[in-house]
């Protein structure tokens, strides 16, 4: 539960700029989705977030504050693959975030404290729908099942920001409609600020209280990389706000070149 | 009639081909072996398999007359020991160095090269300065197949650890890992698999330094009587000993796929990696 800050934020690398001139407030608690092309930056938006990457101007807050330039617990992340641990079981890929916090040296429980920790996993795999799998391997679940156990165990750490890095976008149509009818109950219950990167335009406006669109609004044909992305529109998709006006932003920006 | 290489042999023509060659070998041998006999009773090149039996038993059965040692568990024992402290060194040096390296930036500028170049050196060349450091004792015989097998797995290890997702280890930091947590508990567990086999791929260079060490200097070992008899031509005692030495590398190969698999059903449940 938390409000991120994007303060004049531009994301260089070299000559090649990257992202330009974001400025974002994104309110506790909303559910916002990123689309935009290939290349515009969605997922470099996420690692400055994530804090894989520094801002090469500007500040990203969280809660007002600037965060460690490395991911840390309080910003949760599921990726498209590779997001569980091959060697842990369901079970202990969520115990692990408790594991981690409450041994410093092992991180391992034992006793008392591992019962408390396994009754606490063992009510996250629950809710994602695991219940019957808590002693199978990653190897042994299907692509969906993986991503569902991903996103308990970013849960076990109550993290106050959920990225989500085209989490569904490796699903079939109706695996990845499972689990949309999963991630917004859990979202609402959570009480978290959900970040979702996605290609899926329908996924973007179905899930998301808010949208935004980053892309390269002005274009260099001589040099391709001169000009970075941008937010190009910025949509309120919550049920009582206005009816969002399409493309005011982008016109601003054209009135602006 | 099918392709020949859509040609899938079923179970019992499966072992029925693995071990044709070793027949056909065997009565090569057997022939060969008849043959030479039949021309010179005296020749020591290719004794009968029964006059190798013979001495086997009596290698493995009667206690030497000069030491009173059972000859082939003698030599079996001490190379074994070696070999074992060689390797289980070596596994340890490797784990914690290739995990640094590969999980440590700093460690990988600061070491990375170092090893590279390491591992270039031949280590029979070392042996002799080995000797001198360490004297003829076990230590210098141990030090060698440490030596000839660490920088490999380090390699190996470091190269396996950077192979690794970059998003599980980011994953872990955002589940509160420290670095430490992440080596134990991520990094670790997942190489263990790539270490068995690992050691499985360098049991054969183990033996193979094990043996020369034991050529040069000892008094025990299985190397040691191979270049003993050698000067007698005793070929009856050289070839069971080769075999024993093979079927002693061939039943730790086994072993190491049989450990892996009890210790890391993730890493073979279904050859995911």
């Amino acid at each position: 539960m938390s409000t991120l800050s994007f303060r004049n934020v531009w994301v260089e690398y070299g000559n090649q700029v990257v992202l330009e001139r974001i400025n974002l407030e994104i309110a506790s608690g909303t559910f916002l989705s990123i689309v935009g092309p290939s290349g515009a930056g969605k997922s470099t938006f996420l690692r400055l977030i994530l804090g894989q990457e520094r801002p090469s101007q500007g500040a990203v807050l969280l809660d007002g504050q600037p965060f460690p330039a490395e991911p840390g617990p309080d910003r949760g992340i599921v990726f498209q693959r590779y997001s569980v641990f091959p060697h842990l079981t369901v079970l202990g890929n969520v115990l692990l975030g408790y594991e981690l916090a409450a041994s410093p040296f092992t991180a391992r429980l034992f006793g008392t404290a591992r019962k408390a920790a396994v009754e606490k996993s063992r009510a996250l795999i629950e809710a994602v729908g695991l219940g019957p799998h808590c002693d199978k391997y990653p190897s042994a679940l299907s692509g969906g099942m993986q991503q569902r156990l991903a996103i308990a165990q970013a849960l076990a750490k109550q993290p106050r920001v959920l990225l989500l890095d085209e989490p569904f976008g490796a699903l079939d149509p109706g695996t990845r409609a499972q689990m949309h009818a999963l991630i917004k109950p859990l979202w609402r219950e959570h009480q978290m600020t959900i970040v979702m990167v996605t290609h899926d335009i329908k996924e973007a406006f179905g899930l998301a209280t808010r949208l935004i669109a980053l892309d390269r609004p002005r274009k260099d044909p001589q040099a391709p990389e001169r000009f970075g992305a941008r937010i190009t529109y910025d949509l309120d998709l919550t049920r009582d706000s206005p009816v969002p006006v399409l493309g005011f932003i982008r016109a601003s920006v054209q009135a602006a070149q | 009639m099918p392709r020949a290489m859509n040609v899938v042999p079923n179970r019992g023509s499966r072992l029925l081909l693995a071990l044709l060659p070793f027949l056909l070998i065997a009565l090569i041998y057997v022939v060969g072996s008849a043959q030479r006999r039949a021309d010179n009773p005296e020749d020591k090149l290719l004794p009968p398999v029964a006059e190798m039996f013979s001495t086997s038993k009596r290698l493995a059965t009667e206690p030497d007359r000069r030491s009173g040692d059972y000859v082939l568990w003698a030599d079996t024992a001490a190379s074994l020991q070696r070999l074992a402290l060689g390797l289980g060194i070596a596994a340890v040096v490797g784990l914690a160095l290739g995990l640094a390296i590969g999980l440590l930036p700093l460690a990988g500028a600061g070491f990375g090269t170092l090893v590279a170049v390491l591992s270039m050196i031949p280590p029979m060349a070392v042996l002799p300065i080995l000797f001198i450091v360490f004297g003829l004792g076990e230590l210098s015989k141990v030090v060698l197949i440490v030596i000839g097998v660490t920088p490999t797995l380090v390699r190996d290890l470091s190269l396996e650890v950077q192979s690794m997702p970059r998003e599980q280890l980011i994953k872990a930091q955002t589940l509160g890992a420290s670095t430490w947590q992440v080596a134990i508990r991520v990094v670790l567990p997942q190489i263990m698999p790539r270490l068995i086999k690992c050691l499985r791929l360098m049991i054969g260079p183990a033996f193979l330094f094990l043996i020369s060490a034991e050529a040069i200097a000892s008094d025990v070992g299985l190397g040691y009587r191979i270049f003993l008899v050698r000067r007698y031509l005793s070929m009856d005692v050289i070839l069971p000993y080769v075999a024993w030495i093979t079927l002693l590398a061939f039943v730790f190969d086994l072993a190491l796929v049989w450990i892996g698999r009890r210790a890391f059903p993730w890493a073979y449940d279904g050859g995911a990696r």
